[in-house]
């Protein structure tokens, strides 16, 4: 077998694909543990030793989505015999649904801001990556250098003073406030990012486009926006896990209206007991549309990460 | 088709000047060769005239229309970049049908169109391809086909050869000549490489330190270059200089160097100090009788001919002379030089003098 420095051994490879296979594994035990709490019943959730084995159960599941009250004897009278399959789960506790619980609508509130934030992001920058790379803008490296220093300090340390101009705007607690919030704070990564992206594509393909015809816009929009594609991609799904998981902001400005899931999550604890797993499959349930978006994305994403790294 | 007039452009990057003043004239149908070192001012000068560059001062006209600060897509013009700048995301056929969509020619003439371009230049099979695979000669002309789809009024091409290999530069750049003899074309073309000028050019402007040094057809460049640096640049070897102190002046037509007297044409201009007698490789000639002797440190053998090197009083020069003349390195020899092509040069200035021979092709440059 011939040996060269960019191929690898066959021996180099196994042990690469072993120490990926392991490290994945190690990373995915604390979510598949949460994964399949959502499935266990309270007792078996807390149970010790824990099981692993167990009787699967949507207990969680309904929790998560109702509000029960606990039933006295003729209310379950009056109530009637149990219809549905979740029904019957929840008399087995003694209790009755009252109503739906208010997941639903923070799980939605979730998908507005953190899809709607990051979608503002990348519009505007985009704008200012391109204008930034391709434009003489007077300032340009102090420019760039505080919209980098924005990220210098944790965002939360600017907390209070948010939340104050927030409550004077009216912003406070709103799908508007948050979203422009986490735009912010993700401009500034944003823009670098996509900058590099941009940098790299040569100027010659819209100078290519001016040549035959078109408007320095249509350039932008017909040449540099496809090629900038991977670079979007990768830069918007490092903007919507920040919004997405973000918590400080979401406990502190938001509490009824734009609530979004993170901070109602630890709720569910307490709102009937230490009610595991419910909270699990709140988990769960939470991390489908990241995990979604990144597969969906994850052929531009892989190129995203090591972007600089490899030339064309 | 167009003629191209280029009037005291001038082009300056904040407080760096990379064309000075320019002026030249590309008339209609030429293939026009824009050359010079590294840095000199090319890329920038074709892109002044493509209006991918706004000149600081001076006027370009395409047609008799001044078109100095239009945007480039108001000029009717293709350009060919270096690196072909194809765009990665669509196929051949819509890589070359890209012009005329912007125009908004119907779907059915322009796939029609887009046909006969690519017969043209052989590559109807590709059509279909993405360009990302293509062969460098294939990015060639699919650039190329981009270009000349449109029926512009001029062609611009940047260095166009220059991702190719040597082989392959030689097949392309004959391809391209032939094309532009079918096309008729008003052309201009940059390259830093003498020999590809001289081949394909009708004219060439030799530009250095981004003035223009010289303008005119390629056979008066090499025979009568204007300054010191185009005797250098064009030709392979470059032109001898022989370095001597002195006085010339009008009417003079002989020179002595050392302890010997050149015939020369007869000069208009006189000077004096520093001057330097430039003499092309081919008119050196190794002869006993000449009582100006050089001694020979090198030979290099290129086949039907070969490079003599020699030491002279006046600096080492090289000699071409046929490969069955025998020279013998350490050999002491006698040296001649063809009179008639003889550039007496002032080494202050770099400048030629004027003489009867060379008059005509400095006047109009
Ligand atoms: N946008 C720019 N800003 C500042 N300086 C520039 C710019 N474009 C070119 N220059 C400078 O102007 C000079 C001439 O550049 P140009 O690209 O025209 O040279 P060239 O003759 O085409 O050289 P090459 O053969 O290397 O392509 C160079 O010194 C270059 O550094
Ligand atoms: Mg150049």
């Amino acid at each position: 077998m011939s040996f060269s420095a960019t191929e690898p051994t066959r021996g180099t490879k196994w042990f690469a694909g072993i120490a990926v296979v392991l490290y994945a594994i190690i990373t995915l035990i604390p979510l598949l543990w949460i994964v399949a709490t959502g499935f266990k019943s309270p007792a078996d959730s807390i149970s010790y030793p824990p099981v692993v084995v167990f009787e699967p159960s949507l207990e969680g599941y309904v929790n998560l989505f109702t509000a029960r009250t606990r039933a006295t004897e003729d209310m379950l009278e009056a109530a009637g015999p149990a219809v549905t399959w979740y029904d019957k789960i929840t008399r087995n506790r003694g209790t009755i649904i009252s109503g739906p619980s208010r997941y639903g609508e923070r799980f939605m509130n979730s998908i507005i801001i953190g899809f709607g934030s990051t979608l503002l992001c990348m519009i505007l920058g985009t704008a200012a990556a391109y204008a930034f790379s391709r434009f003489k803008v007077p300032l340009k490296d102090d420019l760039l250098f505080f919209i980098l220093s924005t990220r210098m300090m944790p965002p939360i340390a600017v907390a209070i003073p948010i939340f104050l101009m927030f409550r004077n705007l009216g912003l406070n607690d709103t799908h508007l406030g948050m979203i422009l919030l986490y735009t912010a704070v993700n401009l500034s990564l944003s823009v670098w990012l996509l900058k590099g992206f941009i940098d790299e594509i040569p100027i010659e393909y819209e100078e290519a486009a001016l040549i035959d015809g078109y408007t320095r816009f249509q350039a932008f929009y017909k040449v540099v926006l496809p090629q900038a594609a991977t670079g979007i991609a990768s830069t918007a799904i490092f903007c919507l896990i920040f919004a997405w998981n973000e918590y400080a902001f979401a406990v502190l400005l938001t509490s009824g209206t734009a609530q979004t899931a993170p901070p109602f999550i630890p709720t569910i604890i307490g709102t009937s007991g230490k009610d595991w797993p419910a909270v699990a499959a709140g988990a769960t349930i939470f991390l489908v549309p990241v995990m979604v978006f990144t597969i969906l994305l994850r052929k531009h994403l892989l190129r995203g990460i090591t972007f600089g790294a490899v030339r064309k | 088709m167009a003629q191209i007039r280029i009037e005291n452009v001038r082009k300056d990057f904040g407080s760096f000047n990379a064309v000075k003043s320019s002026t030249f004239t590309i008339e209609d149908g030429e293939f026009f060769m824009l050359l010079g070192p590294s840095g000199c001012g090319k890329t920038t000068t074709l892109r002044m005239m493509a209006g991918l560059e706004l000149p600081t001062s001076g006027e370009i006209y395409i047609d008799g229309e001044e078109v100095g600060q239009k945007p480039a897509s108001q000029r009717d013009i293709a350009f060919v970049f270096q690196m072909f700048a194809l765009y990665p995301h669509m196929n051949v056929g819509r890589n070359i049908s890209y012009p005329l969509l912007c125009q908004g020619m119907p779907k059915a003439q322009v796939r029609k169109k887009v046909g006969e371009i690519a017969e043209i230049l052989g590559i109807t099979k590709i059509l279909k391809k993405p360009v990302s695979g293509l062969s460098g000669g294939d990015r060639q002309r699919v650039a190329l086909g981009r270009a000349i789809v449109r029926d512009p009024k001029a062609f611009f091409m940047d260095e166009p050869l220059g991702a190719l290999d040597a082989e392959f530069r030689e097949h392309m750049s004959e391809e391209l000549r032939a094309l532009h003899d079918r096309m008729n074309a008003t052309t201009v073309y940059v390259t830093h490489d003498q020999l590809e000028a001289m081949q394909m050019g009708d004219k060439i402007v030799v530009m250095n330190h981004g003035s223009v040094e010289q303008f005119g057809v390629p056979q008066e460049i090499y025979e009568w270059p204007a300054t010191k640096f185009v005797a250098q640049f064009i030709g392979s070897p470059c032109m001898n200089f022989l370095e001597f102190k002195g006085k010339v002046a009008g009417g003079q037509a002989s020179v002595q160097l050392d302890n010997a007297v050149f015939k020369i044409p007869e000069l208009l201009d006189g000077a004096s100090g520093d001057l330097t007698f430039g003499v092309r490789p081919e008119h050196v000639h190794l002869d006993d009788a000449g009582s100006y002797r050089g001694k020979v440190v090198a030979t290099e053998y290129l086949g039907t001919t070969q490079i003599i090197t020699l030491d002279t009083p006046n600096g080492q020069i090289k000699a071409r002379e046929a490969s069955l003349k025998n020279v013998a390195v350490g050999e002491q020899t006698g040296l001649r030089f063809d009179a008639r092509t003889v550039t007496i040069f002032d080494a202050s200035t770099g400048r030629a003098l004027r003489s009867h021979a060379n008059q005509g092709v400095l006047t109009h440059g």
